[in-house]
């Protein structure tokens, strides 16, 4: 009953959608068995495979840059409360500005290309990254922090040991979050910055032709994935040494 | 000659500024502590005690007078003296295993494991050595921040009222495991608390604190043995006695 109630719904949208399409005049917008045929000619022509792995290529390079670089600031800065005084509202200024936005900016600077697509992914991760592992540190309970001093640790040690541990169930969440938008930017990044990709694939079905019904499979492709990679974001949050962190 | 005392309280004052005023906390507080002896710091809510403890602990300075362990001044917390919190100090995310192991980080693994099991043993948690807190419940808790204190030897241990957030039943088990452990480890003990029969049942001297600024009413020997006789005309007698001194009349 659990699994049949989201199954059956989708069902009912597909064969909304099938006789919607159907009833359309212009004919451009394709049925779920057009879709269906686009995703298997893109598979045959090898396209698929390719751009799944530029997408992938450019989201794991950029996120990962990312991660590596905000996760340690954001607990430095959250841990000597100066360095988040001085910087915090440099951050706080750029973090409502869209990842979009640097769109022009990161090709005047790195050309049309991987890096500049890269470029944005990492902006569009990094700042929400770099500010989330701030609170979290801010969030760490100070009975903790005093029994680790108690212990003899060390700043580092206790950065290591005490600090990152505390954060970790926020951090997560902020990394959950985060690899979701990074994916929304991909797609942007490849409309504009590159002529690979799934985001690359949609603009191209359209101008090449009008080929909805492969404009809908990229859709559907990027979607998949971006279930995928959040669902494999969930399964952290299941391990045990985190799991005390989210509540009861 | 008498021995030197452990922890020897000096003309101790404390003084929080708060906006606009300044409140004072602790008055000229002179307290001595002998080696291995367990001691009960009983007083009024809000009077002043976790602020003492703390300081002896080294985590917060004073605002006069100074303290000595080991006729050494405390600088700073040190782990040859270990603070135990109201349970919820335990790392939520090493088991207990992990937690107990916490502070040996200086020792070889095997001395290590060795030094873990024995402490696991000894708070009675076998059987949970990869459990995680929150599998655990109060009482284990407590006993797994216990084992955790105790596995780095260190020669005193601070208590801020422990056991505080136990239920009663478990608050009787935990203060006789507490006794059972102390025979076992010899360890000089603060143990703040604001139950008055806890400090008749468990300490050597009870201090007894006033109402803020906090100065030292009265200190009152527990001329008692252990196993304590809960019933014995000489407990009710401590025990009122110590009623009388916090300002309550033994009847509601
Ligand atoms: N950092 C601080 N700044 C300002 N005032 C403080 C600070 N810490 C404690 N106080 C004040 O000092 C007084 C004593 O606090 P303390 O926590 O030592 O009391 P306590 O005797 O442990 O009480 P309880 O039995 O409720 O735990 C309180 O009035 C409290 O408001
Ligand atoms: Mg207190």
């Amino acid at each position: 009953m659990k699994r049949l109630l989201p199954f059956s719904a989708t069902a009912a949208l597909l064969i909304v959608w099938f006789l919607a399409a159907h009833r359309q005049v212009s004919g451009l917008f394709p049925d779920p068995l057009q879709v269906l045929k686009g995703l298997l000619e893109l598979l045959r022509r090898g396209l698929l495979a390719k751009y799944v792995v530029a997408s992938l290529f450019r989201v794991t390079w950029g996120y990962s840059l990312a991660v590596v670089t905000a996760i340690p600031l954001g607990l430095l800065l959250g841990w000597y409360k100066r360095g988040e005084r001085a910087l915090n509202p440099l951050l706080q200024l750029l973090r409502p500005i869209s990842p979009l936005a640097w769109i022009p900016i990161s090709i005047l600077w790195f050309g049309v290309g991987d890096v500049a697509a890269i470029f944005l992914i990492f902006l569009a991760s990094f700042l929400p990254l770099t500010a989330a592992a701030m609170n979290a540190v801010r969030n760490v309970p100070p009975t903790l922090l005093r029994a680790g001093r108690n212990f003899g640790l060390s700043n580092p040690r206790l950065l290591v040991d005490v600090i990152l541990p505390a954060a970790l169930p926020q951090l997560i969440v902020a990394l959950r979050i985060s690899l979701g938008v990074a994916w929304l930017v991909v797609v942007a990044a490849e409309m504009i910055a590159v002529n690979s990709g799934l985001g690359f694939l949609i603009v191209d079905a359209r101008n090449a032709g009008n080929r909805y019904d492969l404009v809908v499979a990229g859709m559907v492709m990027i979607g998949l994935i971006g279930l995928v990679l959040d669902l494999g974001m969930q399964q952290l949050e299941k391990m045990k040494a985190l799991k005390w962190g989210y509540g009861s | 000659m008498t021995p030197p005392p452990k922890v020897s309280i000096r003309g101790l004052s404390m003084r929080f500024p708060t906006d606009g005023s300044v409140i004072e906390v602790l008055s000229s507080i002179d307290l001595e502590v002998k080696d291995g002896e367990l001691v009960c710091i009983l007083g009024p809510s809000g009077c002043g005690k976790s602020t003492l403890l703390n300081i002896v602990g080294g985590f917060l300075k004073a605002t006069s007078g100074a303290v000595l362990i080991d006729e050494q001044e405390v600088a700073g917390p040190d782990p040859r003296r270990i603070f135990v919190f109201q349970e919820r100090g335990v790392f939520p995310w090493l088991t207990v295993e992990g937690n107990v192991g916490f502070g040996l980080f200086r020792l070889g693994a095997a001395e290590r494991a060795e030094r873990i099991a024995y402490y696991v043993k000894l708070v009675g948690l076998s059987g949970f050595e990869n459990a995680y807190p929150q599998e655990l419940s109060g009482g284990m808790k407590q006993r797994l921040e216990v084992a955790r204190a105790l596995a780095v030897n260190p020669d005193v241990l601070f208590l801020d009222e422990p056991f505080g957030a136990l239920d009663s039943i478990t608050r009787l088990v935990m203060r006789s495991e507490l006794l059972r452990i102390r025979r076992a480890e010899k360890k000089t003990i603060l143990f703040v608390t604001h139950d008055i029969d806890e400090s008749v049942q468990l300490a050597d001297r009870v201090v007894v604190m006033s109402t803020r600024p906090a100065t030292i009413r009265r200190i009152v020997e527990i001329d008692m043995s252990h196993p304590r006789d809960l019933s014995s005309p000489r407990y009710i007698a401590l025990r009122d006695l110590l009623l009388g001194e916090i300002g309550l009349a033994h009847k509601i």
